[in-house]
C-alpha cells in the first residue's frame, strides 16, 4: 500500500473514533474506555477486549457534563464525561478512569455515579512513589483490581499466558511508533504535522496488533525514501494533547515541521517498554515504575531539574530549532512545570512558544499569529 | 538559592500592615499563641543552626515532632497572607515567575515567598526551608509545588503519597504501602535531624495528636446547641492550630480551654456570636481569606450561623500506632470517595442540624470542587434542605464577586425562610 493510503486509513479512523467503536461492537467485541493516564491496556487487551482511547474531542461542546463539572476543569475530562452522557460512547462496555492528577480525582466519582446505571467505571489510583518495593507492591495490588474487574466484564479469565503475550504486543507497538516519530521527522516533507498527529492518534482507537502492522508497513515505506532536504523549520511539540486538525495546520501554512514531541497523548505514552520476562503483572507495575520525566509524575530528584533538562536534550538531539508548548488551560501538572521547563530551555538557549489551548477552541487567529512569529524568530 | 529575610525590597507595592486584633477569650488566645509560637520556634531553630522544614497540613506531623524538628505550615502561611489582605500581590508574583492564575492560590503565595518575595503580614514570615515534607493526600497539586520549593532551594523532599480512595473503607493494601514509605521518611528524616527516630517521644506526639483531635471535635460538637455558643466562622481561625500543632500538648490544653468556656456560655445560655442566630448552615469548602469579613457580613444581617464545616470530622481522626495512623491519614477531605465525603457531611448537618448548605466553589481548589455539584443534589435529596453556591477563591481575591455572593446568600435565606414556613404549617 502506498504512503498516501495507509496516512488515509489512519486519518479516518482518528477523525471518527465513533465508527471505530460501531465497527467493533458489530463484530460481538467488547471495548473498555481507557482515561488519561498509564492505563495498563495490555490487561484489556489480554482479556480479548479492544481497549478505547478518550482523550476529549475537537467537535464537541460541553452542556450535560455542567451538571457535574464547574468551569475551571480542563476540558479533556469534561469531554469524556460529555461523550458518556450524551450517548457517543454508549457502545462501550466499561471504562478505566485514573486518577493522577486533581480533576481526575473527583472526576471519577463523577463518572461512576453519573454511569451508574449504564456501564461498569473500574477505578484506579497510581502511586507516585512509584520506584521502591512498596511503590510496585500498591501498583500491582491495583492493577490486579483492574484485572478482576476487567476479568467479569470479559466473561472470562485473564490468563498470564495472554497477558505476557499482550505485553509483547505492546512493546512492539511502542518500538514502531517510536521509529514513526523519527521517520516523520527524517520525512517531515510527506508526514505534515496534521498527518503525523492523525497517525499517531489512530493508535488509540485500534486494536495494538492490526495498528502495529500497519504502522510497520508504513515506517518501511518512510524508510525507504530518500531523507528529505526540509527548507523549513522544525520544532519540538510538548504539552498534555495537540491533535486539531486546524491547529496544526497552522503549522503546514509556516512550514513548520514536528521534530519530536513531549507530548502526552503521544510519545509520554510510547517511551517506556515493559519487561517481557518475568511475572507479567510485575512487569507492568515495572514500566510504571520506570516512567520518567512526566509533569504528571512525583520526581524523586525534585531538587534538581531533570524534566526540564530532558526536555531541553530532546529539543537539542531532535535537530528541532524550538519547542511549541500547547498549554492545556486549568492542567495543574503543566502550569507548575513551566517556570522550570522555561529556565531549562533559557539555559539551553531554545526559544519556545506557549500557546494555551482548550478542546473547545474554534478560533485560533491568535495561534495563528504566535505560531507565525515563531517560525519567523527560529528561522532566521 | 532564594533569601526571604533579603528580599523585603524585592516586593513591589507592600499592602497596609492590619490595626491589632480585639480582645478574645482565654481559650481563644492561648490556640493563638499556639500558633505563634510555631513561627517563633521555626527561627528560634535557624538562629541556632538547626534544620526547618515546610510541611503540607496533613503531612504526619507526629515524625518531626518525635524528631524534635522546627516545622512551618506553608499553607497556614498562605491563608494569613491571604487574610491580610497580601494575597494578591503574593499571586502576583508568583505570576510573574511564570506560575499561570489558574494554580491553586496557595501554591502560588507559597512559590512566591519560597523565591524570596517577603510578604507585609509579619507574623507569618518563616525562614528559608532546609526541607520539605509533602503528603498529597490533600491533593495532587501539592506534589509539584513541593517538588518547586525543594527545586528552588536545592533541598531534600520527603514525600508520603496517598493515593486518592474509591471506597469508604482504607485497604491494607493501601495502609502497606503508606506504612512503607513512613519507615522510608523515618530514615530520611532521621538524617536531617542528625537523631535516631526516638519511640516514647513519637508515642508522646501521637497522644498529644489523639487529645488534640478529641479537645478539637469536642469544641465543633458544641455548634449542636440551638443556639450555638459561637460562631462556627470562628472554627476557621482555630483550624490553624489543628494543622500546626497538633502533636503539642499545649493544643490540646488551649482546645480543652476553649471546650470549658463553650460549655459555660451553654450553661448560661450565652453565646460569643455577634448576632442572634436565625438559621443554621453549613458553610461548604475553604473560606475566602481576602474576603471574611464580607463572607460575614450577609450571614450575620440575616441572622445566619455557620454551625457545620467539614473539617471538623476531616481534622477529628484518632488513632493507634503507625498502621491506624496510615489509615487515618488517607481520610483528607479530597483523598476520600464521594459517599465517604457525603456521609461526613450529612452527619455533621444533621448532628448540628442546619437549615442549608451554602457552597464555595473555590477556584483553587480542584480536587474539593470537583464533585460539590452532585454532592448539592444529595444534600437536597437526603436532608431536605436548600443550598446555594458561590464562586470564590481561597487566597486570590480577584475571583471572587461580592454581588454574587450576596444574591446567593439572599437566594439561601429565602429558600430557608421559604422551608421554614412550610415545617411550620406542617406542625
Amino acid at each position: 500500500m502506498s504512503i498516501e493510503t495507509i496516512v488515509k486509513e489512519f486519518a479516518a479512523v482518528a477523525a471518527d473514533p465513533k465508527a471505530q467503536l460501531k465497527k467493533f461492537k458489530a463484530e460481538g467485541k467488547k471495548c473498555i474506555g481507557v482515561m488519561p493516564y498509564y492505563a495498563p491496556e495490555e490487561l484489556v487487551a489480554a482479556a480479548g477486549m479492544v481497549p478505547f482511547g478518550m482523550w476529549g474531542s475537537n467537535d464537541k461542546t460541553i452542556s450535560r457534563a455542567k451538571e457535574y463539572c464547574a468551569t475551571f476543569y480542563c476540558t479533556i475530562a469534561q469531554l469524556d464525561l460529555e461523550m458518556l452522557l450524551d450517548g457517543t460512547l454508549d457502545l462501550l462496555d466499561g471504562v478505566i478512569t485514573p486518577t493522577i492528577c486533581d480533576t481526575l480525582r473527583p472526576m471519577s466519582q463523577n463518572i461512576r455515579v453519573a454511569m451508574s446505571e449504564k456501564l461498569p467505571c473500574i477505578f484506579l489510583a497510581h502511586p507516585q512513589n512509584r520506584k521502591p518495593a512498596y511503590g510496585k507492591k500498591f501498583c500491582i495490588d491495583q492493577y490486579s483490581h483492574i484485572r478482576t474487574e476487567l476479568e467479569k466484564i470479559a466473561g472470562a479469565s485473564i490468563t498470564d499466558a495472554a497477558l505476557s503475550e499482550a505485553i509483547k504486543v505492546y512493546n512492539k507497538s511502542r518500538a514502531a511508533r517510536r521509529e514513526f516519530v523519527k521517520l516523520a521527522s527524517d520525512h517531515c516533507d510527506v508526514i505534515t504535522p496534521t498527518k503525523r498527529s492523525a497517525v499517531l492518534k489512530a493508535a488509540w482507537f485500534m486494536p495494538k496488533g492490526e495498528y502495529t502492522e500497519k504502522l510497520t508497513a508504513l515506517n518501511a515505506e518512510l524508510a525507504a525514501l530518500p531523507v528529505c532536504d526540509w527548507k523549513g523549520t522544525k520544532v519540538v511539540t510538548s504539552g498534555i494533547i495537540c491533535d486539531n486538525p486546524k491547529l496544526l495546520e497552522i503549522f503546514e501554512e509556516n512550514n513548520m515541521a514536528i521534530a519530536a514531541d513531549d507530548v502526552a497523548h503521544e510519545s509520554r505514552v510510547f517511551r517506556v517498554d515493559a519487561p517481557e520476562t518475568g511475572d507479567p503483572m510485575e512487569a507492568l507495575a515495572q514500566q510504571f515504575a520506570n516512567q520518567d520525566y512526566d509533569v504528571l509524575l512525583y520526581d524523586e530528584h525534585s531538587s534538581e531539574n531533570r524534566r526540564g533538562e530532558f526536555v531541553a536534550k530532546l529539543v537539542k538531539d531532535s535537530g528541532a530549532k524550538g519547542l511549541v508548548l500547547f498549554m492545556q488551560q486549568f492542567c495543574d501538572p503543566e502550569e507548575m512545570e513551566y517556570p522550570s521547563l522555561k529556565k531549562a530551555l533559557d539555559d539551553a538557549k531554545i526559544p519556545h512558544i506557549k500557546l494555551g489551548v482548550d478542546q473547545q477552541m474554534r478560533d485560533f487567529g491568535q495561534a495563528r499569529t504566535a505560531i507565525q512569529a515563531f517560525a519567523d524568530v527560529i528561522s532566521l | 538559592m532564594a533569601e526571604n529575610e533579603k528580599a523585603t525590597a524585592a516586593a513591589p507595592e507592600a499592602a497596609p500592615v492590619k490595626k491589632a486584633p480585639k480582645p478574645v477569650s482565654p481559650g481563644t488566645q492561648a490556640l493563638r499563641d499556639v500558633v505563634s509560637k510555631v513561627y517563633a520556634a521555626a527561627w528560634d531553630a535557624k538562629k541556632a543552626g538547626r534544620p526547618v522544614g515546610w510541611s503540607s497540613s496533613k503531612f504526619p506531623c507526629e515524625i518531626a515532632e518525635a524528631l524534635g524538628l522546627a516545622v512551618v505550615y506553608p499553607e497556614n502561611q498562605a491563608a494569613g497572607i491571604g487574610a491580610q489582605h497580601d494575597g494578591q500581590r503574593m499571586c502576583e508574583a508568583a505570576e510573574s515567575l511564570g506560575f499561570d492564575p489558574d494554580i491553586c492560590g496557595y501554591a502560588r503565595i507559597s512559590l512566591a515567598y519560597a523565591a524570596g518575595v517577603e510578604t507585609t503580614n509579619e507574623s507569618r514570615r518563616v525562614p528559608a526551608p532546609d526541607f520539605v515534607l509533602c503528603c498529597n493526600n490533600i491533593c495532587n497539586c501539592m506534589t509539584k509545588w513541593y517538588e518547586n520549593i525543594a527545586r528552588m532551594h536545592n533541598i531534600p523532599l520527603i514525600m508520603i503519597d496517598v493515593p486518592y480512595n474509591n471506597e469508604v473503607t482504607v485497604s491494607d493494601s493501601q495502609v502497606a504501602y503508606i506504612r512503607g514509605q513512613f519507615d522510608e521518611a523515618i530514615k530520611q528524616m532521621e538524617k536531617i535531624a542528625g537523631v535516631k527516630f526516638d519511640e516514647k517521644k513519637f508515642e508522646q506526639a501521637c497522644a498529644n495528636a489523639n487529645r488534640t483531635a478529641k479537645a478539637w471535635l469536642k469544641v465543633c460538637d458544641y455548634l449542636q446547641y440551638k443556639p450555638a455558643p459561637m460562631s462556627g466562622f470562628d472554627l476557621f481561625n482555630h483550624m490553624a492550630d489543628v494543622v500546626t500543632a497538633r502533636g503539642k500538648v499545649e493544643t490540646a490544653e488551649a482546645f480543652e480551654l476553649l471546650a470549658s468556656e463553650l460549655e459555660e456560655h451553654v450553661k448560661n445560655g450565652t453565646t460569643t456570636s455577634p448576632f442572634p442566630e436565625q438559621y443554621r448552615i453549613m458553610f461548604e469548602g475553604i473560606p475566602c481569606w481576602p474576603n471574611l469579613k464580607t463572607l460575614f457580613k450577609p450571614l450575620k444581617a440575616n441572622g445566619v450561623n455557620v454551625t457545620a464545616v467539614v473539617y471538623a470530622p476531616a481534622f477529628g481522626f484518632v488513632y493507634n500506632g503507625l498502621d491506624e495512623m496510615a489509615r487515618a491519614y488517607c481520610k483528607a477531605p479530597n483523598s476520600v470517595c464521594i459517599e465517604q465525603g457525603v456521609d461526613w457531611r450529612e452527619g455533621i448537618c444533621r448532628d448540628n442540624k442546619v437549615d442549608g448548605v451554602l457552597v464555595h466553589y473555590n477556584r483553587s481548589c480542584k480536587p474539593w470542587s470537583g464533585y460539590m455539584a452532585e454532592m448539592q443534589r444529595r444534600f437536597t435529596k437526603d436532608l431536605g434542605v436548600p443550598c446555594a453556591g458561590f464562586d470564590g477563591d481561597q487566597a486570590d481575591p480577584r475571583n471572587f464577586n461580592e454581588a454574587q455572593y450576596e444574591t446567593r446568600v439572599q437566594g439561601l435565606v429565602e429558600a430557608m425562610e421559604e422551608n421554614k414556613k412550610l415545617k411550620e404549617a406542617r406542625a
